[in-house]
């Protein structure tokens, strides 16, 4: 395992088992991040140090958009996957109800990241939005024909569709392909967070169909800060932020050079080595899940089966609180997660679970584990010396946040 | 770690005796605040945020458990259901018994730790509960439920000091929340209005305020929860006493939803009978005991005499109390040590007495 600068020898000696989460930047993405940071310019001026910077903006543009199957003036740069999915789902919400007042209905997966289930409810709180929610089965995975159903009930009063890529909890991937056709049977845009999905699957914006993608770059290894909405060019969207008119008027704000080359390149590597990262960790998840049932029989895999991103082993215990067992981990120095984290670091019932129809003691019993590039056997030996000891004194603490 | 300056020091405190200590936050309201408004209250995410500083500046981990429904549950709704009986409940003290000496513990205890530490300002010594060296700061009244295996599993690192030392002591080893005000009142009631928040899970029910020496109804109230016995504000009567003397909240009837009141001398009591005795020291005294007794949080010591009666023990006082009320506990010392506790039940004199 390498890392760009000097490497934390704490991090490198913790098993960290969260690059859902975030995953380490690559030692490449710190190089080019680190020599952007020393450049002068903003990509918006018209002297010689304005087209320098603006020709890395545009060469990252060019890079990043050849990788996803996009057009460059498709690209967005934005600070995040939060943001791009809030100008994807607010953006497009309210430029569709501009064009025809009808438009009011949006329809999401159940199972969608707070980034677009808080937004969409925003729309529903404050701009008289009809939200359709999007059942989940067992296995957390959107069908078409619900989607289908949903359209039709009145096609010409939906703004837009929006379904993740690849949950972030479970890992589920969803039919984008088939979802697009549905959406595009009637003509309504269909926007996806591709967050999870982007260096661990193959993504083709253009051969997906959708017409709007998020992604994001802490999470392939990427610095913090900066991500991307891709967005067909004949799709009208209102811009969340006004200004300078930069990102083709929908997302003004000086272009963060350093960031943008930063994603550009991790996005690169990590689209590069996927097959061989991707095989690697799916190898390393079914040792972590064999392991663990051979301690912790009872253990049950969240998730789809197959239809899934490679590196997410979503387990619950049943009789255990998940923050209880998170606590009792990370004193071993093993590091993953209960679900996705929350502000207030109280952790609640996943959504994510009870779409899928876990019970409220099941949903709260349960860890994320995610392996990410540099992740080894010796993270999920880890893991699997620890858990058994852990799931034993955790289920002695008990539900205990359980009025009794 | 509820984010104020005790917690923060008793913890840096444990870090410096060479335990191994894992910082909490306790999560006791289902939907947090934000931010802090005024000195009021210790449950916002700006509080939790406080004591995930302080752990951070102690070198701990630090993690927010979620016990608002328990919380809810034990302590919250015990309050609403006390006040709907007459009763004058202490929350912080349900709140010891309840969450973070059981809830808490017993929690803790399975997950392999060995105690909890608190900001409280009180000393364990070989067992034995003592008031704080500071009285105006002493919370060994909302410790003397605890019994002796909950004290066994407890520390208390502040107990030696006064607040003015503990806030000094928090500035110097760079703790932000050494000038941070202290916490009032009533975590959940933030607003500080009890009447107002009780008539909102109670509803509203107007009954009648009556004069205890005349029997006539000298004012209306909107429900007898809203009222304290020994209470004077907040009355609004509509008929002056003869002779103009202020009145007082004499006794709680909910069953009629009336407010009994009279003068002060009429809440004088001598004789207040509590019960669930909780013995701290040890074992139950068989015996008549002589003590000294405190009726209810930051109160004043009074010498007495208690006696044990199965689940029940009376006190005896040498000289009279005003404004005795039940829900509150009587917590019996020898000197500055706790022998134990009981809920109030009645209090009399000369014969009168108040269910």
């Amino acid at each position: 395992m390498q890392f760009g600068c000097a490497p934390d020898r704490k991090l490198v000696a913790m098993p960290y088992l969260d690059h859902a989460a975030t995953t380490p930047m690559l030692p490449e993405a710190v190089q080019a991040v680190t020599q952007a940071l020393g450049e002068l310019g903003n990509p918006s001026s018209l002297h010689g140090a304005g087209r320098r910077a603006r020709r890395r903006v545009e060469e990252s543009r060019e890079q990043l958009a050849a990788l996803l199957g996009a057009r460059p003036s498709e690209v967005i740069f934005t600070a995040g996957g939060t943001e791009a999915d809030n100008l994807a789902v607010k953006g497009i919400y309210w430029a569709r109800r501009a064009a025809d007042a009808r438009r009011i209905r949006v329809i999401a997966s159940s199972v969608e990241h707070h980034a677009v289930l808080d937004a969409v409810r925003w729309l529903a709180t404050h701009e008289g939005a009809e939200v359709t929610w999007l059942p989940v089965d067992a296995n957390g995975m959107v069908a078409p024909d619900a989607l289908r159903a949903a359209v039709r009930e009145d096609p010409d009063t939906i703004a837009l569709i929006s379904v993740m890529w690849a949950n972030n909890e479970v890992g589920t991937l969803q039919p984008i392909t088939e979802l697009a056709a549905v959406a595009h049977e009637h003509g309504v845009p269909l926007h996806t967070d591709a967050v999870q999905a982007v260096g661990t699957m193959h993504v083709d914006f253009a051969a997906s169909g959708a017409d709007a993608l998020t992604m994001t770059g802490h999470k392939l290894g990427g610095a913090f800060g900066c991500g991307a909405l891709l967005m067909r060019r004949e799709l009208a969207c209102v811009p969340l932020l006004h200004g300078g008119g930069q990102e083709r008027d929908v997302r003004s704000g000086t272009l963060d050079v350093p960031g943008v080359v930063g994603l550009a390149t991790a996005t690169a590597l990590a689209v590069e080595r996927r097959p061989a990262t991707a095989a690697r960790i799916a190898a390393l998840r079914d040792e972590l899940l064999t392991g663990v049932r051979a301690v912790v029989p009872d253990v049950v895999v969240n998730g789809h089966p197959s239809e899934r991103l490679p590196g997410i082993a979503h387990l619950s215990f049943p009789g255990c609180e998940g923050d209880s067992l998170l606590m009792l981990l990370d004193a071993r120095g093993i590091e993953c997660s209960t679900g996705s984290a929350c502000s207030a670091g109280v952790a609640q019932p996943s959504h994510v679970l009870l779409a899928m129809g876990a019970s409220d003691a099941v949903a709260r019993g349960s860890l994320r584990f995610s392996l990410g590039h540099p992740s080894t056997a010796g993270d999920v030996a880890a893991v699997v010396e620890a858990i058994g000891p852990a799931v034993d004194r955790a289920r002695r603490a008990g539900l205990g946040s359980v009025a009794s | 770690m509820s984010g104020g300056v005790d917690s923060a020091v008793a913890a840096a405190r444990a870090v410096d005796a060479g335990y191994d200590v894992t910082g909490v936050h306790l999560a006791l309201s289902a939907a947090p605040e934000t931010l802090r408004h005024g000195a009021r209250g210790c449950c916002t995410l700006e509080d939790a945020n406080d004591a995930r500083r302080a752990a951070d500046v102690l070198g701990i981990p630090f993690y927010i458990w979620d016990l608002a429904e328990r919380f809810r549950a034990d302590v919250i709704e015990d309050f609403v259901s006390e006040y709907a009986a007459g009763h004058t409940p202490n929350p912080c003290l349900r709140c010891n018994e309840k969450i973070k000496f059981s809830a808490v513990l017993d929690r803790a205890l399975a997950l392999g730790f060995d105690a909890v530490v608190t900001g409280h300002h009180a000393r364990l010594v070989d067992g034995r509960l003592l008031r704080s060296v500071d009285e105006a700061k002493d919370q060994s009244y909302v410790l003397a439920v605890l019994t002796r295996r909950q004290l066994a599993h407890a520390i208390f690192p502040l107990g030696r000091s006064t607040k003015a030392a503990v806030r000094a002591e928090a500035g110097a080893r760079g703790l932000a929340v050494a000038d941070k005000p202290d916490s009032h009142d009533i975590c959940f009631i933030p607003d500080g209005d009890t009447r107002g928040f009780l008539t909102r899970r109670l509803g509203e029910r107007a009954g009648p305020i009556v004069d205890r020496a005349t029997g006539s109804v000298v004012g209306e109230h909107g429900g007898s929860f809203g009222f304290t016995v020994g209470q004077r504000r907040g009355l609004d009567l509509r008929r002056a006493a003869a002779g103009g003397e202020p009145r007082y909240v004499l006794s709680i009837q909910p069953a009629t939803n009336t407010v009994v009141v009279g003068p002060g001398e009429a809440l004088d009591t001598d004789e207040v009978e509590g019960r669930r005795p909780v013995w701290t020291a040890g074992a139950a005294p068989r015996t008549e005991f002589d003590c000294s007794v405190q009726l209810r949080a930051h109160g004043m010591l009074t010498p007495a005499t208690a006696a044990v009666d199965g689940d029940s023990v009376t006190v005896r006082l040498r000289q009279p109390q005003r404004g005795v009320a039940a829900g509150q506990a009587l917590v019996m010392y020898r000197g500055d040590e706790v022998l134990g506790s009981a809920t109030i039940r009645a209090a009399r004199r000369a014969g009168v007495t108040d269910e």
